[in-house]
């Protein structure tokens, strides 16, 4: 049990969190031929776009409602109307996602009244979903964000048919924002390596993966999860959820298709591994294919080789709270000795962890905490460059948001396979950072000369 | 900021956009918009104050995705890296309680940074809640003896040029003409010195420090770069300078226009993008300062300069001569760097001239000919039509335009303010004639559009992947 730690300061400093409708709008890329709209000044859509391109090397798809100076006072509902319009007539999507921010929410947008209005006025565009999510950014971080719009296109999107025939052979899979493209790439390999047709909730791996297409580029997304595929998840034998965050979306999926779950907190790690497995094995009913065996047998002996660069390592991680908890276990795990973690915002899984504290806070907390308690290696986002620099400690980069490294979307951490290359990527950090002895030279030692 | 607060600052009598419409002020199109707010611009425009705290007051949808990530360069002080915001909760809007958590992270910011000044900017929320942050700026700056500077700056009050100019406003209401300058440390024996500012230069990925020895050397003292590396106690000192320069920057015209109503500095406006624009800029400060020893100075700089840019060019015009280039910024960059590419004998088809002034599409004409073709649209699948059509070997843009490129397989050279790489003054422009071979002759270009054999042959059932 870890005690949670909320320091008392007014000015947050180096900020570790991310904004709600970051996090949502993320989750809108993960689904094809969509185009997320957050609704709000455009900056905020500005700012947010800035920050994928630069984690995902990718062109992002993201509109705005724009709202200025007189709409902001005398209502924007007509904002929204238009831009669900304008997008519909020029990128003609499927899907839709209406994301609002602090601001249209604290000048009390009526969203569901404005979908309405723009149903009756704009009856033309009635193939197009529309997912309103509410997200305002005086809350929660990007992690909550993320599974509130997975929920709210489970609640627009999935049929109700809680007792309908079922696809033995397909299973829904909620991952939280914590998962990588990489990782999603590796999960999806890994369920139909038994057979089963996954079908993911987002999809960024499919989208955001980085991958040309023919036609060039594309004003929406680049692939995910398609808007028929999430009309059949309806139809699959169970849910797969990875990710504390998650619970809520599950909760809403299991009420809509009274399909079963299996609730995993992460796939980083030996027994979670193990637990996935074990788990697609049962809903499959097919035996564990061959090669998971070797997988295994190559991750446990990577576990005995590196345990020696991990042994009594003190580590600090920082993070939103599914990703968070998941490296807390991880190093945990590998025997070394996590001093520092602090969370961007508050989740209920961070009390159970296996440490002595948590606290909630930004990165300059957290370098502070690393300071005091002498941390060898921290896992930060790319943010955290400086903070190494001056703690003299390596740095693991996770999380969002990576911009000064190529390819950290394609890391993938889950898993047998994941786990092995995570724990050689920590060891060759904590290898290169290990202080070897300074010489000693005997005051009787006669100079050469 | 109340509506006839934001039409004063639009209206700039020294803009020739200012007889039309509002650039500031045009109603942004929900669902088909793109660039940043006045927030945006603003900080943007302040933020290179190295040796200042810059607040972020509001929700952490402001800061938390945006900051720390300008190219801007300090020589010295990084105090402007450090990410600065009130973080509003719920419960600090519902309770009123903005004003009281900005006055605590003013003093947390004094007392554990100790900056040179504060600069706190105000955003959506709490403008709407209608948190008074002048009144909090001043009751914190008696408090705590640092200058604290407030720049009501909410991103719905408009576009990223309005927040330049409220940035500008801000500046020369709180700042500038508080402070004498000080004697220099050291005068070039038998020169006279002149004292001037650049206006708009912002010091992206250090490119200033490519202009900024030949200013030395002519004996000019750049009192203030507004604001690339600059250091609040040189901002204070603004009023004194003999001549500004407004480099690319149109949004910050008001600033060079006020110092000269106030205190009668002379300016002009310029760039340092290319060669031709870099010694027009030099010779910009001699016309000005009216000292022929000094013109007779700029004159050997210019020669030798150009002489020694034109021998490193030399075997990269060879390899850029006759490829054709699109070029897609705004303003005052819409003919600077079309000057730059025709300097490296690169044939300019289009040029983009979303944010040009009629002065800017004269210019454009005098360059590339009254059949100069210019790109208004800034949407991103005619701007790679337009490229396919003119045949174009590269894109030149801003970086929201990158990756829409690349996935085009289209040659692309980033010129916007979050690059690493500096492309002003002499060095600037080998340098990017550098990137410009390497962007066009990189061989992937041709391995990317290629077809492999087999794709004819297979049936491509199955999209996804399989690890």
């Amino acid at each position: 049990m870890a005690e949670i730690l909320t320091p008392a300061k007014p000015l947050s400093v180096n900020p570790l969190k991310a904004s709600q409708p970051i996090g949502a709008s993320l989750a809108f890329l993960g689904v094809a031929d969509c185009m997320p709209l957050e609704h709000g000044a455009r900056g905020c859509t500005s700012f947010n776009k800035l920050y994928f391109m630069r984690h995902f090397n990718e062109p992002i798809a993201l509109q705005t409602t724009a709202m200025d100076q007189t709409t902001t006072v005398l209502g924007a509902d007509d904002n929204v109307v238009e831009a669900l319009a304008t997008i519909c007539a020029k990128n003609a999507p499927k899907v839709i996602g209406l994301v609002t921010t602090g601001l249209s929410e604290m000048q009390g947008a009526d969203v569901p009244r404005t979908v309405k209005a723009f149903r009756t006025q704009h009856p033309e565009f009635a193939h197009v979903a529309v997912v309103p999510v509410s997200a305002s950014d005086t809350l929660g971080c990007l992690e909550t964000g993320f599974a509130a719009a997975v929920e709210a296109m489970i609640e627009t999107l999935v049929p109700r048919r809680p007792s309908g025939w079922k696809n033995r052979d397909q299973v829904n899979v909620l991952a939280s924002a914590s998962l990588t493209p990489g990782d999603l790439e590796e999960l999806r390999a890994w369920i139909e390596a038994f057979g089963l047709t996954p079908i993911l909730l987002p999809d960024v791996g499919s989208s955001l993966d980085g991958h040309l297409i023919d036609q060039g580029f594309s004003t929406l997304t680049y692939g995910g999860v398609t808007r028929e595929e999430i009309e059949r998840m309806a139809d699959s034998a169970a849910t797969l959820v990875i990710g504390r965050s998650m619970s809520r979306a599950a909760d809403a999926l299991q009420a809509r298709t009274g399909a079963p779950d299996v609730r995993f907190d992460q796939l980083i790690g030996l027994q979670a591994s193990d637990a996935f497995t074990e788990a697609l094995a049962e809903l499959s009913g097919r035996p564990v294919p061959a090669i998971f065996g070797r997988k295994r047998a190559q991750l446990t002996d990577a576990m005995v080789d590196c345990q020696f660069q991990f042994g009594g390592a003190k580590i600090g991680v920082s993070g939103d709270s599914d990703l968070l908890s998941a490296l807390v276990e991880f190093f945990h795990g590998m025997g070394a000795n996590v001093v520092a973690a602090v969370a961007s915002a508050r989740s209920p899984r961070l009390a159970d962890l296996p440490i002595e504290d948590v606290a909630i806070g930004d990165l300059e907390d957290f370098e502070t905490l690393a300071r005091a308690r002498g941390a060898d290696l921290i896992v930060a986002n790319s943010h955290g460059v400086e903070a190494a620099r001056r703690l003299g400690a390596t740095l693991l980069r996770a999380g969002f948001p990576i911009y000064d490294r190529h390819g950290a979307h394609a890391d993938a951490w889950i898993g047998y396979g994941g786990t092995r290359r995570l724990i050689f990527a920590a060891a060759n950090l904590l290898a290169a950072h290990y202080q070897e002895l300074r010489p000693y030279i005997s005051r009787y030692k006669q100079a050469a000369e | 900021m109340k509506p006839e607060e934001i039409a004063a600052l639009l209206n700039e009598p020294a803009c020739a956009h200012n007889k039309k419409s509002k650039s500031g002020c045009a109603k942004p199109a929900p669902g088909a918009t793109q660039g940043g707010c006045c927030f945006d611009g603003a900080r943007n425009a302040l933020l290179p104050i190295a040796d200042a705290a810059h607040i972020v007051h509001g929700p952490i949808g402001c800061a938390g995705s945006s900051w720390d990530n300008r190219g801007t360069r300090s020589s010295g002080p990084d105090t402007y890296r450090i990410g600065m915001t009130t973080d509003l909760t719920d419960m600090d809007v519902i309770m009123g309680r903005g004003e009281k958590r900005l006055y605590q992270s003013i003093r947390q910011a004094v007392e554990t940074h100790k900056p040179a000044a504060v600069f706190v900017y105000n955003t959506c929320v709490p403008a709407l809640q209608g948190d008074d942050i002048a009144a909090v700026a001043k009751a914190a700056q008696e408090k705590f003896g640092t200058p604290v500077i407030p720049v009501d700056c909410a991103g719905f009050y408009g576009n990223k040029n309005l927040g330049n100019r409220i940035a500008g406003d801000a500046a020369y209401k709180y700042v500038i003409g508080t402070r004498e300058p000080e004697p220099p440390p050291f005068e070039i024996p038998g020169v006279r010195r002149h004292d001037v500012n650049l206006i708009g230069e912002w010091n992206v990925g250090g490119e200033f420090w490519n202009v900024a020895p030949l200013f030395d050397e002519l004996g000019l003292r750049v009192l203030c770069s507004f604001s690339g590396d600059s250091r609040f106690a040189e901002v204070q000192t603004m009023h004194r300078a003999e001549a500004n320069m407004v480099v690319c920057s149109k949004a910050m015209l008001a600033v060079a226009r006020k110092l000269e109503d106030d205190y009668k500095i002379p300016w002009f406006e310029g760039s340092f993008y290319g060669m031709r624009d870099t010694s027009e800029a030099l010779r910009g400060f001699a016309r000005l300062l009216d000292d022929p020893e000094l013109t007779a100075r700029v004159e050997q700089v210019v020669a030798r300069e150009e002489a020694r840019v034109e021998a490193a060019l030399a075997p990269l015009r060879e390899k850029l001569r006759g490829k054709r280039v699109l070029i897609f910024t705004g303003g005052y960059k819409s003919w600077s760097v079309v000057s730059a590419m025709q300097d490296l004998g690169m044939i300019v088809v289009a040029t983009g001239t979303e944010k040009s002034t009629e002065e800017d599409k004269a210019r454009i004409k005098q360059l590339m000919g009254p059949e100069a073709r210019m790109i208004s649209d800034n949407d991103q699948i005619a701007l790679i039509d337009v490229f396919h059509e003119t045949k174009a070997d590269i894109l030149i843009a801003g970086d929201r335009y990158i990756y829409p490129t690349l996935k085009s397989r289209i040659p692309f050279l980033d010129v916007d303010h979050v690059r690493r790489i500096g492309y002003a003054g002499y060095d600037g422009l080998i340098e990017l004639a550098r990137n410009l071979d390497q962007a066009v002759h990189s061989p992937v270009w041709a391995q990317v559009r290629s077809e492999p054999a087999w794709a004819a042959a297979t049936m491509r059932r199955r999209p996804r992947a399989v690890a």
